[in-house]
């Protein structure tokens, strides 16, 4: 029979919509406007899920973002959604849920029996118990741990919905719309403010939507029916249900997660998108985002059908489900009595109220008398019965301290436990940009202190808890956070709807409920029932030495879980507090932080997906050229560079060997256009370039390039490049691929910040010109097939000079570089001529067997010249002597960095030097790059640690000299030519290596200087 | 995300500036009158003031201009935003 535990009328469900599901397989019925446990507890089910650790069988146990166990896998396949709270998940047709950490089945779990073990599994077993063989580490423990531990499992496929992000601006954010954050709406919204308005539930109206006060006479729901009516119909006012503000950062930036069409399907229906995150910069915020009630801690109290009472009251009052027949209300304050009195009234039998209070004196409780409710006054719940779901409770008296159980135990049969320990402030959001909370010991709680920015809590979750205290607080919030933005003063000037008078007594604060035994040889006593943290692994925490809260959560994993310890954080202060002998002010929360509650990834990444769309992809103009030519690619920066051009058949090897052979006997040509390019002009220009590099620069002349390196204020390089100069005011600037935006930024930075009185403007060029480098002993040849307007001569035109020309009949300039130590050319013209010109360039090469060649050969070319490439052979920590570059560092002048370089650490003479190494043993082995040198032979039997000598930097296989060559920082190198050093490596081989001048080739330069 | 006010653009979100540390820490005009001492002192050392603290940011995906602006360490807030060059309000830190 269906729904068989569904009341005959009430809550806010539509009966008349009927809606079949599935839970584990069986297929169920529940009506719209029920949530996924509402349904399931409609159908008698609430063994939703084993927890986290010891594998104890759970319930559904709140009735919203706090509940710690109702964790469900929804769906399959590529929609399928691990770990979703069955509290927060609305009902639809065709809903496929099931349990997650359990097998083969939630009511019959293997690994159950680590409950049986649950002694050897105390607090911090994974940090003392997985430590050793140290070999089993990836092998046996984590698999394992992996395998039992974990909750539900993420899809496979690529997810099928689209995510939105959305940018807002407002006057004032409300977070909450219950009875204090409409309040603090139509305050605001009357007075024309433009109002975010957002609620995390399906509908407006909070705690009116779940209890059955009344406002104006009237059920509660019916004022907040006619406040969101009014509200609707202000044009600024904007309302958004099912959107949880998730974080709450400087100056009123607020995260919110609408979920667009979570509640209609496994996927969104007409191209809607799934979710969307707003990202609104509010000018105010109003905080009215309530309070969780916190359970009572006693052994045992993790059995399904233990609740939070207001928990129960939600499930009867709202959703129509009657979540138990015979009820026990535990409770250290008033609210409870309206638990028992919500049952009682629905004809769920209460078997008793037990209260800590030896005495109380209200409103509710004087009804609960009158109902004949028995109720037992200064006693305590101590331990619970049951299976699969409690069975009953042990009743003992309470002693005066609260601190010991004494006389007769009383067995009452139940199959619910509704209990109350108090109620939470939700100060989440408060906190997350810094907002500091107190202790306030009327509610034994934390409250907001001091709020950052313009932020105002308002009625729960500002320890407010009484309906009357929470409107008048959101009116006076509106009206505050409305004058902040210049709309009236801070007087409300909304009326609030009359309510009942309710007289209440204190509470009495109980974190925990003394156990008949010693805390270790106690029953478990609950804190964080989603991982399994109890009341004596706080204990244990505090015996092993931990003072924080801080570290004994980290110490215990309380609150680790996907609830975040919403129900369980505040008790676990409490009861540490206990163990520390301190008091729970000093002890404090640990830190609140984003997100509130889980956030889809896709909500982050919104549209911004795949490789194309993640992240700038930039490509020179030539790059289909690159393509159609079989090029493969790497990532420079964000360039993708022609790594090399393997023709068919010919693995990398070849294909390197073959393109630096025919650049240095024929002519290579390769595409430079990713080289960072920076216009420099102005009267100043000379000057500037004379302090940003370490050379001399103001007498080259007009016509000329030379090359520079710049180093940061700390005397190490930077960067390095070959710049030009135009004019007399103009300089042609050029920078690593991967560092020109740095270059730039360094640049910038220094005339706006040191010199602003140099006259110097600089342009990012990058973009607009192409970049064709021609090398090899044919080089002139093909240029002198396409360029027009210059003597290519080596006497008119000698090396690290440029001129004005027109290439393929395109204005272009034409440089005379080199960066692989053959004759060189570099074709510079406007980017959007780059693919015709290297077309010309590649017909006039045919008959000089042009090769195009990529990054690979390029490096393997500058390495046999022992050419740097800064950000490969230097790492941030090496200076221009380390280089043997003495003869760029100019003695007059001062250029950024030079004082650094007679700082002592960068005079010391056991600095690492730059130096080639080639390998011994087989001449053609390549050392890998970053390998480690040492002088030891027998590194891998030495004592350790074997003193280090160096590393390399760079290293290939070098065709044109027929061995491997590699580029290596050595201690003391430069006086160390021809020494042996050995590279142990990870396999256990070493790797013997000779020391040599790392100019492998051409030392005489010889071969660019025709 | 902090709401930053770039003097020439106005209001922007964080994501468009870059942070440049502590303000008004000078290039010393003639770097070799200086000892090792002050010369690191001027590179490594900043003031790690609690409080109101002077530091540099640059509109970087903005203007590209540097400003100067006055922030709370402890609360975040802007006391004040001014053009490089500009005295800082509130005289002596």
């Amino acid at each position: 029979m269906s729904q068989t535990k569904r009341l005959q009328s009430g809550g806010r469900i539509d009966r008349s919509k009927p809606l079949t599901f599935t839970f584990n397989g069986q297929s169920l019925q529940g009506y719209e406007g029920d949530t996924l446990a509402s349904a399931l507890l409609a159908n008698g089910i609430s063994l939703v899920s084993r927890s986290f650790k010891l594998h104890r069988p759970r319930g559904i146990m709140g009735a919203g973002a706090e509940c710690p166990n109702s964790l469900v896998q929804v769906g399959r396949g590529a929609g399928t959604i691990p770990n979703l709270r069955a509290t927060q998940t609305e009902l639809y047709q065709g809903l496929e849920a099931n349990s997650v950490n359990c097998w083969p089945s939630v009511k019959f779990d293997v690994n159950a029996v680590t409950g049986l073990f649950s002694p050897l599994l105390p607090a911090g077993f994974y940090y003392k118990t997985f430590k050793w063989p140290k070999s089993w580490w990836d092998k046996v423990y984590e698999p394992r741990i992996r395998k039992a531990a974990g909750f539900g499992k993420a899809p496979t496929e690529p997810d099928p919905d689209r995510y939105d992000k959305k940018n807002r601006h407002c006057d004032v954010l409300i977070v909450g719309a219950g009875p204090a954050g409409l309040a603090a709406a139509l305050e605001a919204g009357r007075r024309g403010a433009r109002v975010i308005l957002c609620d995390e539930q399906n509908e407006f109206g909070g705690s009116l939507l779940a209890n059955r006060q009344y406002l104006d006479g009237k059920p509660g729901i019916e004022w907040a029916k006619t406040a969101v009516a009014e509200l609707e119909s202000l044009e600024e006012v904007t309302l958004l249900a099912r959107t949880t503000a998730f974080g709450h950062y400087h100056h009123g930036f607020v995260s919110l997660l609408e979920r667009v069409t979570d509640h209609m399907g496994l996927t969104s229906p007409d191209g809607r998108p799934r979710q969307r995150q707003w990202r609104v910069r509010a000018n105010q915020v109003v905080l009215a985002t309530g309070a969780i009630e916190r359970p009572l801690v006693f052994c045992n109290n993790d059995r399904p059908g233990i609740m939070p009472a207001s928990a129960v009251s939600t499930y009867i009052n709202r959703y129509g489900v009657r979540p138990g027949q015979r009820a026990v209300v535990f409770t250290n304050n008033d609210s409870a009595y309206q638990t028992a009195l919500d049952l009682n009234d629905h004809g769920i039998d209460v078997a008793a109220i037990v209260d800590v209070r030896p005495e109380s004196d209200s409103v509710l409780v004087d009804r609960a008398r009158k109902e004949e409710i028995p109720i037992y006054g200064g006693y305590a719940v101590v331990d619970t019965r049951g299976g699969q779901h409690v069975s009953g409770v042990k009743v003992m008296r309470l002693n005066g301290r609260g601190d010991g159980v004494y006389g007769e135990i009383h067995h009452l049969d139940c199959d619910l436990v509704a209990s109350s320990g108090g109620w939470n402030p939700v100060i989440h959001l408060h906190s997350h940009p810094g907002g500091t909370m107190r202790y306030d010991e009327s509610i034994a709680s934390f409250v907001p202190d001091q709020a950052v920015g313009n932020t105002y809590n308002a009625g729960a979750c500002n320890g407010n808890f009484a309906l009357g205290g929470c409107i008048t607080e959101g009116l006076s919030a509106g009206a505050t956070a409305a004058a902040g933005v210049g709309f009236g003063s801070e007087d409300i000037e909304g009326e609030a709807p009359a309510t009942g008078k309710q007289q209440e007594s204190p509470l009495r604060p109980m974190w925990r409920v003394p156990s008949r035994k010693a805390i270790p040889r106690a029953p478990k006593q609950f804190i964080d029932v989603q991982n399994d943290q109890t009341s004596a692994d706080v204990y244990l925490a505090v015996r092993e030495g931990y003072r924080s809260i801080e570290h004994i959560k980290r110490y215990t994993a309380m609150g680790f879980g996907t609830d975040q310890g919403k129900l369980g954080n505040i008790n676990g202060a409490g009861i540490a507090a206990e163990a520390l002998g301190e008091d729970i002010a000093k002890v404090g929360t640990t830190t609140f932080r984003p997100a509130y509650t889980p956030v889809t990834m896709g909500a982050f990444a919104g549209r911004e997906l795949g490789p194309e769309r993640f992240h700038a992809v930039r490509k020179t103009p030539m790059h289909k050229w690159h393509v159609d030519h079989g090029a493969l690619f790497e990532n420079v920066g964000d360039w993708k560079r022609p790594w090399y051009y393997p023709k068919p058949g010919e693995s990398m090897r070849e294909a390197l060997d073959r393109e630096s052979y025919q650049t240095r006997h024929a002519v290579g040509v390769l595409d430079a256009s990713t080289l960072g390019k920076i216009d420099v002009r102005g009267p100043d220009a000379a000057e500037f370039l004379n302090r940003v590099y370490t050379s001399g620069w103001k007498t080259m002349e007009v016509g000329k390039a030379r090359y520079g390196i710049m180093l940061s204020e700390d005397g190490m390089i930077m960067d390095d490049g070959v710049s030009a100069r135009i004019a007399e005011d103009h300089y042609h600037m050029t920078t690593t691929t991967g560092g020109a935006a740095r270059v730039l930024g360094h640049l910038e930075e220094y005339l706006q910040t040191e010199w602003p009185e140099l006259q110097v403007y600089l342009t990012s060029t990058t973009d607009q010109w192409a970049a064709i480098s021609l090398a090899g002993p044919h080089a002139r040849d093909v240029v002198a097939k396409v360029v027009s307007g210059v003597d290519l001569s080596g006497g008119a035109f000698p090396f690290m000079t440029w001129r004005d020309c027109e290439a393929a009949g395109v204005p272009a300039r034409l440089f005379r570089i080199s960066f692989s130590g053959e004759l060189g050319f570099e074709i510079n013209v406007q980017a959007n001529y780059g693919q015709y010109v290297w077309d010309a360039v590649w017909e006039a090469g045919q008959e000089y067997g042009i090769t195009p060649y990529g990054t690979e050969t390029m490096h393997i070319l500058r390495a046999e010249k022992g050419f740097i490439i800064a950000g490969q052979d230097t790492d941030g920590s090496v200076n221009p002597m380390d280089f043997g570059m003495h003869g760029l560092l100019s003695k007059k002048k001062d250029y950024i960095g030079r004082r650094s370089l007679s700082r002592p650490d960068a005079m010391r003479e056991d600095r690492e030097q730059f130096v080639g190494l080639v390998t011994l043993e087989d001449p053609k082995e390549i050392i890998p790059e970053g390998a480690q040198l040492v002088e030891e032979p027998n590194a891998n039997e030495a004592p350790k640690p074997v003193p280090l000598h160096g590393y390399v930097t760079s290293s290939y296989y070098s065709s044109t000299l027929g061995h491997s060559i590699a580029l290596a920082m050595v201690k003391r190198g430069r006086e160390r030519m021809d020494d042996v050093l050995y590279s142990p490596q990870a396999d256990g081989r070493v790797i013997q290596c000779r020391i040599t001048s790392p100019v492998f080739y051409d030392p005489k330069g010889e071969r660019q200087n025709v | 995300m902090l709401h930053i006010k770039c003097p020439w653009c106005g209001w922007r979100d964080e994501s468009e500036f870059g942070y440049g540390g502590e303000a008004h820490i000078e290039r010393p005009k003639d770097p070799d009158s200086v000892s090792d001492a002050e010369w690191a002192d001027y590179l490594f050392f900043g003031s790690n003031r609690r409080g109101d603290f002077r530091e540099r940011w640059v509109h970087s995906a903005g203007c590209r201009r540097w400003f100067n602006a006055v922030r709370d360490t402890t609360t975040y807030e802007f006391k004040a935003f001014y053009r490089m060059g500009e005295e800082p309000p509130g005289g002596e830190q």
